[in-house]
């Protein structure tokens, strides 16, 4: 089974959730129109990524009655779409997001899980962490989303996997730094290694979609990436410059690497939850 | 311990290009203006700025005092004359001089803020009235080391090189094609005759850059610094400029009464809406 998966590695408006709409309304229908099944965009692409004391004017609910997600789920009806943005929940907390909508429903939403409050980051100043890591199906099989610094540390794509992901789905507005004599900074490479790991220590088709352009001082990367479950760089789109990035699956490889190299079957997750209870509570 | 200043400038070149492009493009202007010293760091911003908005986008503006050397203007004018960009020279003695008058015996630094904060001004009236924003030229160096005139050269509305310390703004400037005599002269603020930064500032900036790369970028201790063979003095004249310079650095304090004060939590960037 093939999925034509696109990479929207977009530039957005800080703090104006209407203009960024109108965007990935735009993108979608051009996505779709080029043949793809699914398009996922980076981090807060209905925001922009500093927010700030911007974050209680910019949320939104994932539902049919809320004006950014109506049009969303309207164009989820052709393509399916990770979306990110600011979930507000019913006891006003704020959450970074992405939703996973297809077919005019909102199939799930993840809540930024880590978030990275040091160095040039001050996330947990305006936001509240999520609280779960879940596996969920769509229509192509078992997915799962994580966010930037989720996928920093190594149990949410490990618990994904376990949970029956096959297509990890990572976005990410992730500043660039860390400048040398290498053609590439730090940062890319950094995200570039960790998930090309993934895909090879988990035999799962990792894809990555990271926006572009500036905030302030800050430049966004791009250089989004589709890894196969070999840990094979399938496609990358340029980075800086704001584009989709158009790749193919084919989600036959998970049979063909899974043969080779049964990491899965041999996987023991009741030794690790043994261990971590002994770790965590002497038991 | 790894001291590496290197950087690849065709990196370097995209990103700051972008960044230029980016916040004078979301502010609704295209143009720029950059006061022209005849140094590197006025020359690599300039060039970054032609690269970002194009040379007929990009306001060069020389400014003399009747001490200035004689180099410094000419210097301007082979940049201005190979990336053909518009210029302006705009003399800054009949405005610096009647202030200067007032009081016989000024000291030279004194006298240096005040040209300083005069080609401010300048630049300042050309930006509105060429419609570009002023791009700045104080590279990391000086920011650490508050080698700068605060509201004079180190007033801007965006500033590209900031991030890069002044040997590997070297690097960029010989990417960029400035011209050797540029990059090779020893760098002066020229507010007098025979100023030169390293002698003002008694090291050079090859010294001063390693360590600062150590102790900034690397989070090495000073103790550290000295252990490697860093003299402690100069170790621990580094870090005195650095701390006691850090208003340079910030927007002034401002007094806290209410539940939202504008520098605490009043927080947006400036790109906010854009």
């Amino acid at each position: 089974m093939k999925l034509n998966l696109a990479l929207a590695q977009i530039q957005t408006k800080l703090g104006d959730p209407q203009a960024n709409l109108e965007k990935h309304l735009t993108l979608a229908k051009q996505a779709w129109n080029d043949g793809n099944d699914l398009v996922v965009f980076p981090e807060l692409s209905m925001t922009g990524y500093a927010l700030q004391d911007l974050v209680p004017s910019v949320s939104c609910r994932p539902a049919h009655d809320d004006p950014i997600f109506g049009h969303l789920l309207d164009a989820s009806r052709d393509i399916d779409m990770v979306v990110g943005f600011v979930d507000e929940d019913s006891r006003r907390r704020f959450y970074i997001a992405s939703a996973y909508l297809s077919q005019g429903e909102v199939v799930h939403v993840h809540h930024k899980v880590y978030l990275p409050t040091y160095g040039l980051f001050d996330e947990g100043r305006f936001f509240a962490p999520g609280n779960a890591v879940r596996a969920f199906d769509t229509r192509f099989g078992r997915f799962g989303m994580l966010i930037c610094e989720d996928f920093w540390h190594a149990s949410p794509p490990y618990l994904l996997w376990q949970d029956g992901a096959d297509l990890l789905l990572f976005s990410s507005a992730s500043p660039g730094r860390g400048l040398n004599g290498e053609p590439k900074l730090e940062s890319s490479s950094w995200v570039e290694h960790i998930n090309r790991a993934y895909a090879s220590l988990f035999t799962t088709f990792v894809a990555h979609a990271n926006r572009t352009g500036f905030e302030d001082g800050l430049n966004f990367w791009g250089g989004s990436t589709l890894f196969d479950p070999n840990g094979k760089l399938m496609a990358q789109g340029p980075y800086f410059e704001e584009t989709v990035v158009n790749t193919e699956i084919d989600l036959n490889q998970l049979h063909r690497t899974r043969a080779r190299l049964p990491l899965l079957r041999d996987e023991r997750p009741e030794l690790v939850e043994r261990e971590l209870g002994r770790i965590l509570h002497g038991h | 311990m790894d001291i590496n200043l290197s950087i690849d400038t065709g990196l370097v070149r995209k990103i700051l290009a972008g960044f230029i492009k980016s916040e004078i493009g979301r502010v609704g202007y295209s143009k720029a203006v950059v006061n022209l010293s005849g140094g590197i760091d006025s020359a690599v911003s300039f060039a970054l700025a032609v690269e970002a908005l194009g040379a007929k986008n990009v306001l060069a503006i020389r400014l003399p005092y009747k001490t200035s050397s004689s180099d410094s203007l000419e210097h301007a004018q082979l940049l201005i004359d190979q990336f053909g960009a518009p210029s302006l020279t705009v003399p800054i003695s009949d405005m610096v001089d009647p202030l200067i008058a007032r009081e016989p015996g000024m000291s030279q630094v004194r006298k240096g803020n005040i040209m300083a904060r005069t080609r401010m001004i300048v630049g300042y009236d050309q930006s509105e009235a060429f419609h570009g924003l002023v791009v700045g030229t104080g590279n990391k160096t000086e920011i650490l080391l508050g080698y700068t005139t605060l509201y004079g050269d180190s007033a801007c509305a965006l500033n590209p090189i900031g991030d890069l310390y002044k040997t590997q703004v070297r690097q960029l400037a010989r990417a960029l094609e400035i011209p050797e005599a540029i990059v090779a002269k020893p760098p002066s603020a020229d507010l007098w005759s025979g100023q030169t930064d390293e002698g003002e500032l008694g090291f050079t900036y090859e010294d001063v850059d390693r360590l600062l790369y150590l102790l900034v970028d690397q989070r090495f201790s000073p103790e550290d610094c000295i252990e490697a063979g860093f003299k402690e003095k100069f170790v621990r004249q580094v870090l005195e400029r650095v701390r006691r310079y850090q208003f340079k650095r910030i927007l002034p304090p401002i007094a806290k009464l209410t539940n939202r004060t504008v520098g605490y939590d009043f927080l947006y960037l400036r790109d906010w809406g854009t």
